[in-house]
């Protein structure tokens, strides 16, 4: 049951992420060149999906999920280096391609040779990162 | 009238909150696509392992198919290093920052979480610096 509402889950955002035009990356980077030829269409794709999201946040209270068990618990309040350092780090290879984590693994299914090499360094990233987190404390603001 | 490039993102952005929705509501998780796929690289994944490659199996799946019937557009072709420097960026920094656009940004603002804005607001001023630059530099992406 869990594995396949997660595959449903996945196989919605693939779908979605094929509708939208999000795996156009000129398309992402148009979002991001604000100061050129902006183009808004991520900001509708992020305002769709806040909406079902917003509505299923409403529905936790009081519920377990389907398959039993808990929801995962809410993250600590806190604005810390890593998130920051980790959020910019972030927006620059984003910027860089046009790439994010889903759309990335997507590409596998159209993007040839170059989704496939931004997936192996986005990877390998990924592998490397909690190596670094050592060097970022957690020190930071509590919200 | 709307172009209809703003109502395909609408309809496909509305898909992708379902497919959070789906997963919040039947699973009981967060679904942040760098931390279903960070959890699987670097072992956190834990007893979760199953479902992270269905959730991903799919995820590759579903536009597979659907090209067939619809034309994906995808981007242009990149440099290799630049490919590689921003897929590192990428990756660890979204592990860093514990989300990405799905999970921060989709899943964290619909929550009102501050970390999620936080970040959202963040990475996206970083991209936009960051296109700025490559705009003026080379003006040819």
């Amino acid at each position: 049951m869990r594995v396949l509402l997660a595959a449903i889950a996945g196989g919605l955002f693939g779908a979605g992420l094929h509708l939208s035009g999000m795996t156009d990356t000129t398309k992402v980077q148009g979002f991001l060149d604000l100061f050129g030829a902006w183009d808004p269409t991520l900001a509708f794709v992020m305002g769709g999906a806040i909406v079902p999201m917003a509505i299923a946040w409403r529905m936790v209270p009081g519920r377990t999920p389907l398959v039993g068990g808990g929801f995962a618990p809410a993250p600590d309040p806190l604005l810390d280096r890593r998130l920051i350092v980790g959020s910019i780090l972030f927006g620059i290879g984003w910027g860089l391609i046009g790439l994010c984590p889903g759309p990335a693994l997507a590409s596998l299914s159209y993007g040839g040779w170059t989704g496939a090499v931004f997936l192996i360094a986005m990877l390998a990233g990924m592998w490397f990162a909690p190596r670094l987190s050592p060097y970022l404390d957690r020190t930071g603001q509590a919200v | 009238m709307m172009p209809m490039d703003w109502i395909f993102g609408l309809i496909g952005g509305l898909l992708i909150g379902l497919a959070g929705a789906v997963y919040l509501l039947g699973n009981g998780r967060v679904m942040g696509a760098s931390g279903i796929i960070g959890g699987l690289v670097d072992g956190t994944a834990h007893s979760a392992w199953a479902e992270r490659l269905a959730f991903l199996a799919a995820l590759i799946a579903v536009p597979a198919i659907l090209q067939f019937g619809l034309q994906v557009v995808t981007g242009a072709a990149s440099a290799p290093f630049l490919l590689i420097a921003a897929g590192l960026c990428v990756g660890v920094g979204t592990r860093l920052a514990n989300g990405c656009t799905s999970g921060h940004g989709v899943c964290g603002i619909s929550r009102f979480s501050p970390r999620g804005i936080v970040a959202t607001l963040i990475y996206i001023g970083a991209g936009v610096v960051t296109v700025v630059i490559l705009r003026a530099m080379v003006g040819a992406i």
